[in-house]
């Protein structure tokens, strides 16, 4: 019967196989959707119609519980009672969970063991770090009971003294005697010794703000229980993995007895890579307790209080540099406001770290490193992880340098840069030899068609004529490390299923939260097996399929997971080149596969034709691929080694006005070119420079976070917290993907991660405002100005420049 | 009036993507978003905020009324309560493609304007609404139509472009369609106050302003509630108990715009964007407030005597109203009560409403010959943003010399609130750099405003300063355009 059937697989609209066969030799058809094209998202159709499913889309299972999380109201205090009877006997309650619910760990942290999913209580009570951490969790019939009944608690704090601000970080770990993590050095050279004996030096401070991810779509995770104590979690998260590993650790099981799976997040940006374990948690141990399916949907402003942000800095610079503005020595201290606990930030200060240099050849440096513990929501990762930070602090000393020499910033940045790749290297202060640094020529080229030079003396003549209206203008580079500095994470794994009509089932360890991953990796498989991409099926990421990933994170995404795809497709074309070889007595290099056909010798059949026969003479059609990443060595201990695979680069060029009486600003035009490598889809490639430099500037200009002195974070819903809006893209923006790029290491067909690079493209945003008000003061003083530059910054930055003119 | 004499209770009947439904027994603050998502599983309305301030909620409501006999509009669903969805018709996104790809949904995906798509529905169903309300038409109007929806992946550009495609396609001729989709909702929203009970939860919804005034007299301890972009917030935030509400948005005599000789009347259930084009004749200031008051959604919602009656302390329309010297009409019962707006601030939470009182109109005068007005929203953010200030000013000249002043400010005090003593120091003078510096110096004794989230004290003094300075400059032509304002970029530049 099979046979029958598959032999008679042609549809009455498909040309016959004698047909296919009379096409005329040479003539090259295309499949449609390989890679370099500019396909859609493979979910644009369901985005747009709203049939795109997401966690809280899907049909809830009768009987499902609805979980409330209560929060702590204290930045840091001792709990000394905790009583829930009224909890407990409100209505619709069906369960409230405390720590001592939990049978197994107390903890959902990716590495260091320090994030209770709720405070154990012992003899003296349970301490609370934060404004927002979980205490205990209501399952109620609905969520407004379940959110009704929490506030019934009886709870006693005893306040313990908070450190909220850096400050007051930094004093308590002195006072303490250690920060909440070791700190760390980075070294190249004598840089004391360079420093004291460069001709000038530059020496000041910025502070960088942290962000807040705002991904649409908030924390979410569904648990249903299943037979034999097993759970199936649906999870909006970047780490399957890690979610699985926590939930199980959790409730004292091994991990194959957890499931977690997801087809798509609203939205992630690190936001959801160790955070969606906490929710995973509750909803798997309401499951656990009650038997009954669990749902833990947050809402908007109990997200933001309750999750990590991105990472505040407070950067220290000192570089030493030549008349001509060459930079002979810098020293950077980092203080790092890790909140309450390590979460990642261990790796995220180093990546500060690693970023600290940006596109510029040191030449001699020392970057100091201290993570510092504070009493609020513990930071975590977020798109650049750190990178954007390091960087930020770099750029202004370089726009410090430019104003303290006279020269135009440009030219000071240009004089600094890594050596071309065909010029000798020079090394990273952890001393990674930089072989493949694009950048001076990305920057001469955007210097021309930004057309630098004449708004440059355009902007400095407008701002002679005007007096409240000044005009700022900048050009900054990105270099940009890919690879996790983890290096055992630079792993992936794919499961491709080849079916008997020719269909393929796609399956990876990534996760899709928008940024296109799905769709440039299923145009691997197409472009692989030659076959259009509706051909291939995307399907949800889960840890069924493929075991122990990394977090879709680091911009690793399609690097790591499309190589994966690709070796598993390859295994099996292997096989069914190694099948026709030998049914068809041809060499295996006489089987090529070239648009929905694959040549045999002189015949040609369809590749479901092929796959058809393959089937029946018993050729195993389905494989996993694996890959990992090659090159990559660390030595964390020496300080020394190479972190990351390759360098993705690219540059921005901004241009804003400000209006110096009430400080407000707007970015009036912005042009970029950025390196992908060969892209794989430079439609997405687009949508993710695009995407990130808007969220980057949004990073350094509106988004601010807001504590209070108690440590509440008033910041905490888009009516308070102001992210980029359509009117502050601006009207003239050009961006250009690098045409010359290509990437020297081996990467799946010489791509480029774009994923996190694009965000600090903004950076020129933040320079161009300094240049504003610059413009604004009498050139006798460089402006401390703080991210983000909301227009009260900026308006304080005009004040104090203008204040020195008239002391 | 007691209750007997009150309507019997009604279940809530509208049309949802051209089906009747009937809806009797959730409670009256269920929000339409919940609705949709819940007993409808009509999951493609996402809820991003619950506050109003996202819009991947956004839906489209029709009601009867206006020129066309059906006037449709775009709201956030989270903040709506379902029963003022009595008698009007709501369309979601899973509707307006039933027939396959809109253009707009075509042209989003041709320019690649989702990413994580969480957002997609919102900005479809809110350019959507504003293709078919005619409110497309060059870029600028597509951006601040799409400037109350939030998206945190593309950056916006291939949005921008989709609606700028979807601008130069023709809208659909529905005429004969929405005439009888009119009639229908009519025919739904029943005769007389709309009486609604659910689990101990009351609403009613008069049509008619009599009929307001018993209610809400036999029903004082009521809470009042029109586009509810403020009341919402109430139950999706602060969780309160709202046992008994008084829906005023179906109240036909309080949404209209009476223009007299030097003033106008506004009706209290006004939206924002119904009163934008007057507004936008009386200065041009207060067209570019209006445009960058809120999201276009919440303009669609929102109501003038709403953002009045809340006593918000910054508010944007109070100070620009009281600065134009507005009055406010309140009635209580059969008693209508005039009052100069700024009397009606007390203080911080506190307006001058008596029980069972409620804002019927507010007078707008026009500005005359010998008045200047300047208006300035200060905000973090430009465009869906509470203001860290938001000063309006009236000088009345005789000649050069200023014989009236009238300096308001929101966001400086508890209240909305006129700068006594920067208005005399600009009396009887020219408004020179001196007077100005005189103003500036003066407005020190007039506000000790807060330091919050939003803005530091001294940001907040020094700026409203700065503005005064500012409107001097500009009489005296001495500055080249607002950079907030979207028309004078080019003027900048």
């Amino acid at each position: 019967m099979d046979e029958t059937r598959i032999q008679d697989r042609s549809g009455a609209g498909a040309p016959s196989l004698a047909e296919l066969d009379e096409r005329p030799p040479g003539r090259e058809a295309r499949i449609a959707g390989g890679v370099a094209m500019p396909m859609a998202h493979d979910s644009a159709a369901r985005h747009v119609s709203g049939a795109a499913r997401y966690t809280d889309d899907e049909p809830e299972l009768p009987g499902t519980l609805q979980v409330f999380i209560a929060m702590s109201k204290r930045a840091h205090a001792c709990i000394t009672r905790m009583d829930l009877t009224a909890v407990e006997q409100a209505p619709g309650v069906v369960a409230v969970l405390t720590a001592a619910d939990i049978p197994g760990e107390n903890d959902y942290s990716p590495v260091f063991g320090d994030d209770p999913i709720f405070p154990p209580m012992t003899g003296g009570g349970a301490v609370v770090q934060y404004v927002g951490q979980p205490l205990f969790a209501v399952a109620a019939e609905s969520e407004r009971q379940a959110r009704r009944a929490a506030v019934l608690a009886e709870i006693d704090y005893v306040d313990r003294p908070a450190a909220i601000s850096i400050d007051e970080a930094l004093a308590a770990a002195d006072a303490a005697g250690g920060d909440l993590l070791p700190a760390y050095e980075v070294t190249l050279g004598d840089a004391a010794g360079a420093l004291s004996g460069a001709p000038r030096r530059v020496k000041s401070r910025v502070e960088v703000g942290g962000q807040d991810h705002f991904y649409l779509e908030g924390q979410i995770a569904v648990a249903i229980p299943q037979e034999d104590g097993d759970i199936v979690i649906r999870s909006s998260t970047q780490h399957p993995s890690e979610v699985q590993h926590n939930v199980a650790k959790m409730l004292g099981l091994p991990d194959h007895a957890v499931t977690v799976e997801l087809r798509r997040m609203g939205g992630g940006f690190g936001g959801k890579e160790s955070q969606p374990a906490l929710f995973a948690c509750v909803a798997a141990l309401a499951a656990t307790k009650t038997g009954r399916p669990a749902k833990c949907r947050l809402d908007r402003d109990d997200d933001m209080e309750m999750t990590g942000k991105r990472h505040e800095l407070r950067i220290d610079y000192d570089l030493g540099f030549g008349q001509d503005g060459t930079i002979l020595a810098a020293d950077f201290a980092h203080a790092v406001r890790c909140g309450y606990s390590s979460d990642l930030s261990a790796a995220i200060a180093d990546r500060a770290m690693f970023h600290a240099d940006n596109a510029y050849d040191l030449k001699a440096a020392r970057i100091h490193s201290r993570r510092l513990k504070t009493h609020t929501v513990s930071n975590t990762a977020f798109r650049g992880f750190g990178g954007p930070q390091g960087m930020v602090g770099i750029e202004r000393a370089l726009d410090e340098i430019a104003f303290v020499t006279g020269l135009d910033p440009l030219d000071v940045r240009k004089r600094n840069f890594y050596p071309a790749p065909d010029e000798l290297a020079a090394v990273t202060p952890y001393h990674m030899p930089v072989t493949d640094c694009v950048i001076a020529a990305i920057v001469d080229e955007l210097e021309s068609t930004a057309d630098y030079r004449a708004r440059r003396a355009a902007v400095r003549a407008f701002n002679q004529q005007s007096a409240v209206l000044k005009k700022g203008l900048a050009l900054t580079p990105v270099k940009f490390g890919i690879s996790f500095t983890t290096t055992h994470l630079n792993q992936a794994g794919a499961l491709v299923h080849v079916y008997k009509d020719g269909s393929v089932h796609l399956n990876h360890g990534g996760t899709e939260m928008g940024q296109g991953l799905f769709v440039k990796v299923a145009q691997v498989v197409a472009e692989e097996f030659q076959i259009d991409l509706d051909r291939v099926k995307i399907t949800a990421t889960t840890t069924a399929k493929v075991p122990n990933t990394s977090a879709t994170a680091a911009s690793s995404g399609s690097d790591l997971n499309g190589m994966a795809a690709q070796a598993a497709a390859r295994t099996i074309k292997d096989r069914l080149i190694d099948y026709a070889a030998s049914r068809y007595h041809v060499p295996r290099d006489q089987v090529v596969f070239a648009a929905n056909r694959v040549r045999i010798g002189n015949m040609e059949k369809r590749f479901c034709d092929l796959v058809g026969e393959a089937y029946l003479a018993r050729v195993s059609l389905s494989s996993t691929g694996f890959y990992a990443t090659p090159d990559i060595d660390y030595d964390r201990e020496a300080a020394s080694g190479r972190p990351f695979y390759y360098f993705a680069y690219g540059a921005a060029c901004s241009e804003v006005v400000i209006d110096t009486l009430t400080g407000e600003y707007r970015l009036l035009r912005a042009d970029i070119l950025h390196d992908v490598g060969q892209s794989l889809n430079p439609a997405i490639d687009m949508g993710q420079i695009e995407g990130g430099f808007i969220q980057g500037m949004g990073w350094l200009t509106t988004e601010e976070l807001w504590w209070d002195d108690k440590g509440r974070l008033r910041t905490h819903a888009p009516s308070t917290y102001k992210i980029p809006t359509a009117n502050d893209r601006p009207d003239d923006f050009r961006i250009t993907i690098w045409e010359k790029g290509k990437n020297r290491a081996a990467t799946v067909y010489r791509s480029k991660a774009v994923g996190e690079p694009p965000f600090m493209l903004a950076i020129s945003v933040f320079s161009a405002l300094t240049d504003a008000v610059i413009a604004a003061g009498d050139g006798r003083a460089f402006p401390r100005l703080d991210a983000p530059a909301t227009p009260e910054r900026v308006l304080q930055a005009v004040e104090a420049v203008r204040e020195n003119r008239e002391p | 009036m007691n209750d007997a004499r009150l309507p019997q209770t009604r279940p809530i009947r509208f049309i949802l993507n051209g089906e009747e439904r009937t809806v009797a027994d959730v409670r009256p603050t269920t929000t339409l978003l919940d609705y949709l998502r819940g007993a409808a599983r009509l999951t493609g309305t996402k809820e991003g905020c619950a506050e109003g301030d996202c819009g991947a909620c956004t839906v489209l409501i029709a009601e009867p009324g206006g020129a066309d006999g059906l006037m449709r509009r775009s709201v956030n669903a989270c903040i709506q309560f379902l029963p003022a969805m009595n008698g009007r018709a709501i369309e979601t996104v899973e509707h307006i493609g039933r027939d396959g790809p809109t253009p707009l949904q075509r042209a989003m995906v041709d320019k690649h304007a989702s990413q994580c798509g969480f957002c997609t529905p919102g900005f479809v169903m809110q350019l959507h609404a504003g293709w078919l309300t005619g409110a497309l038409g060059d870029r600028q109007s597509v951006k601040d139509l799409i400037a109350g929806n939030l998206c945190r992946c593309t950056g916006y550009g291939p949005i921008v472009e989709a609606g700028m495609e979807l601008a130069g396609e023709p809208v659909p001729d529905t005429s004969g369609a929405d005439a009888a989709l009119a009639e229908r909702l009519m025919g739904l929203e029943g005769e007389g106050v709309f009486a609604y009970e659910a689990k101990g939860e009351r609403w009613f919804a008069p049509t008619s302003v009599d009929e307001l005034a018993d209610t809400y007299a036999a029903h004082p301890d009521a809470v009042l509630v029109a586009g509810a972009t403020d009341v919402g917030l109430w139950v999706t935030k602060q969780d309160r108990d709202l046992p008994l509400l008084i829906d005023v948005s179906h109240v036909r005599d309080l949404q209209v715009i009476e223009e007299a000789a030097g003033r106008v009347y506004f009706g209290a259930a006004i939206t924002h964007r119904q009163a934008q084009r007057v507004l936008a004749e009386i200065h041009p200031d207060l067209a570019e407030m209006l445009r960058r008051f809120a999201g276009a959604q919440i303009r669609n919602a929102g109501t003038i005597g709403g953002n009045i009656a809340n006593g918000s302390p910054i508010g944007d329309l109070p100070p620009c109203f009281i600065a134009l010297g507005s009055r406010l009409f309140l009635r209580q019962g059969d008693d209508l009560r005039v009052v100069p707006l700024e009397d009606f601030f007390v203080d911080y939470g506190w307006q001058d409403r008596r029980p069972g009182e409620f804002v019927a109109a507010v007078e707008v005068p026009r500005l005359g010959e010998n008045q200047k007005f300047f208006a300035h929203k200060i905000s973090k953010r430009f465009d869906s943003d509470i203001s860290a200030v938001m000063a309006a000013f009236r000088l009345t000249f005789e000649g050069s010399r200023v014989t009236d002043a009238r300096l308001a400010f929101g966001g400086m005090a508890g209240t909305p609130k006129r700068a006594a003593a920067a208005e005399a120091a600009l009396i009887g003078r020219p408004f020179d750099d001196a007077a100005a510096a005189a103003a500036m110096d003066a407005l020190v004794m007039d506000f000790t405003p807060l330091s919050d989230m939003r803005a530091s004290s001294a940001y907040r003094l020094k700026t409203a300063q700065n503005l005064l300075k500012r409107f001097q400059l500009e009489l005296d032509g001495k500055v080249c355009g607002r950079i907030a304002a979207a028309a004078s970029i080019g003027e900048v530049a």
